[in-house]
């Protein structure tokens, strides 16, 4: 049986939300902190039950590795889906910089 | 009008295909202010589909099934070219390059689909208040909600808007606006709908199913939809029982369990308590045997929900990032980029759910939430496995109250996420489950729906079960 971990903190919810990739503001941080620790709090009565021998569901039915043949067939229409980009240049996607000092 | 009614005169050419759209269309034009059931009527769409199932009648060639039969759509399941919101601001104005599975099977049974229903922001709710979009009312008390996530759906439904309706179902998303609108809404076996093109939320629990206000209807529209999907690597190849072939053939000897951790449980309102015992005894009179049965993890099922369902949908959800569709919020760099559009584009529910399941499957925490949680799972799968060695089919309320008013539960998420109570279990052992209206409240005349519940493949057992039910409330 494991024991329950300790109560969500502020700097709990700051290191998730960067993980997740929220910018949350103070406000929210607040908010947040105080709403997902009372869900945590109710969610974690799940460690009452011993589950000790019992293996994990990921998923219900039993399927696995289901493929296809690997043979070329027709995809996505490439301008239509270039039509949906916030912005895009010669087939490619732009976005802001991702790595050192802007050019 | 029924949808079985529809498809036959307009396949008999006794009526056109167009004029029955129009109608609806009219409906649509009285009440959809009030209601606000659509993100999106689609009136041109609609009416080049009905045109098409008119000439082909002309040409002597069959449309097929749903033959001019209008059908709204859950706004999270694409539709090429036409704007797919999933009623969030970060893909507001987003154009699908690709039709769900499910709709191209709908123009291909001639259905004419007429619009696209409003949810909770990536059906993360239970009342559709969490729709960027503004919430849906219920047709038949516009101060209470139609329940959610597929309260547009349901809604559209209820009004007359459409005979048929298609939502999805994580924790409860199709039963539960179902019974608060008074319509009928089934949740198939996971696996029997192809999940191509429905937006998804949390992988393992994601279901589309059909809304109809009779049980024939309902199950005459999956039979359209369901069906193995080389597109979905979840889609069960074999198996698959008639719908339609025995709908009729009554309960006589079937044996029937009222889940006790469901029903007998402080929350669930006296009134739908007595709706399920009535339920009970109808099935009785029919000939069927019931008898209370406990199973025992389904006390469990809300909480192993929330750990489950919100870590899915954090890992699901990563890919709105401002990249390659939707909105893109401010920065100069990539990680603020991301950081901006989703913190401008996510609602508070949504947020609160990916934080939610960011946090369960972070290092050190996975294995006593998540791990945890997937492990009563099982314990839920095994106690239903045992439940149905000595019963046929389980019987539940579907929603602890009748509908509730706008802001009641919106202050205090735990409550909110209390009325999925009775339809979580079904998600998490993958099982079918279908809401019955059965009677109304006596103090405002709100609908109440009743749960048969079934294990997994037991889909037609379950119509046969409501058909039977549905007949004895008339």
């Amino acid at each position: 049986m494991t024991n329950s971990p300790a109560r969500l903190t502020r700097a709990d919810v700051e290191h998730v939300a960067k993980l997740a990739r929220l910018a949350l503001s103070e406000a929210e941080i607040d908010e947040f902190t105080e709403q997902l620790a009372g869900i945590l709090e109710h969610a974690a009565s799940v460690n009452a039950l011993d589950t000790a021998d019992v293996p994990p569901t990921s998923h219900p039915v039993p399927l696995f590795n289901v493929l296809r043949a690997d043979v070329v067939r027709p995809s996505a229409d490439r301008d239509e889906v270039l039509a949906n980009a916030p912005e895009s240049r010669d087939d490619r996607f732009v976005v802001p910089r991702i790595l050192g000092e802007a050019p | 009008m029924k949808a079985v009614d529809i498809a036959s005169d307009v396949r008999a050419g006794r009526v056109k295909a167009r004029d029955v759209l129009e109608q609806h269309l009219s409906v649509i034009a009285e009440r959809e202010t009030d209601v606000h059931a659509f993100n999106l009527v689609m009136h041109d769409a609609a009416r080049a589909s009905a045109d098409a199932v008119d000439a082909q009648v002309a040409a002597g060639e069959d449309p097929g099934p749903l033959a001019g039969v209008p059908i709204a759509l859950k706004d999270n399941m694409c539709t090429r070219r036409v704007p797919t919101t999933c009623s969030s601001r970060i893909l507001e104005g987003w154009r699908p390059p690709y039709d769900a599975t499910v709709v191209t099977r709908l123009y291909e049974a001639g259905a004419v689909v007429v619009g696209k229903t409003n949810l909770d922001e990536f059906a993360m709710g239970s009342s559709t208040e969490n729709s960027a979009f503004g919430a849906t009312r219920n047709p038949l008390d516009l101060k209470r909600v139609p329940g959610g996530s597929s309260g547009g759906s349901a809604a559209a439904v209820a009004a007359g808007f459409a005979p048929l309706a298609l939502g999805s179902d994580t924790g409860g998303s199709i039963r539960q606006p179902a019974a608060l609108c008074g319509v009928v809404g089934m949740k198939p076996t996971y696996g029997t709908v192809s999940r191509y093109g429905l937006v998804a939320f949390a992988s393992s629990l994601d279901q589309i199913g059909p809304f109809a206000t009779d049980v024939r209807d309902a199950a005459t529209l999956l039979d359209t939809i369901w069906g193995h999907d080389a597109y979905d690597s979840t889609s069960i190849p074999s198996g698959y029982p008639s719908l339609l072939g025995d709908l009729d053939g009554g309960v006589r000897g079937l044996r029937v369990g009222i889940v006790e951790e469901l029903t007998d449980v402080e929350g669930i309102d006296a009134e739908v308590r007595a709706a399920v015992q009535r339920a009970a005894d109808a099935l009785v009179a029919a000939g069927a045997t019931v008898d209370r049965v406990s199973v025992p993890s389904t006390m469990y099922g809300l909480d192993a929900y929330y750990l489950i369902a919100p870590a899915e949908a954090s890992s699901n959800l990563a890919r709105y990032d401002g990249v390659r569709y939707g909105m893109r919020g401010a920065g100069d760099d990539i990680t603020t980029m991301n950081a901006n559009t989703r913190n401008d584009g996510f609602g508070p529910e949504v947020k609160r759910r990916i934080m939610l399941g960011t946090y369960a499957l972070s290092a050190g925490y996975y294995d006593a939430y998540y791990g945890q949680a997937q492990r009563v799972r099982t314990l839920i799968v095994r106690d239903f496995a045992r439940a149905y060695e000595q019963f046929d089919v389980l019987l539940s309320p579907t929603s602890p109250t009748i509908a509730f008013e706008f802001g009641a539960k919106t202050t205090d998420p735990l409550s909110m996420y209390l009325s999925d109570v009775c339809t979580i279990p079904t998600n998490l052992a993958g099982h079918c489950a279908i809401s019955v209206p059965y009677g109304v409240d006596s103090v405002h005349g709100m609908p109440i729906g009743v749960q048969v519940l079934g294990r997994e493949l037991a889909d037609a057992l379950i119509f046969r079960v409501a058909r039977a039910l549905e007949t004895s409330a008339s």
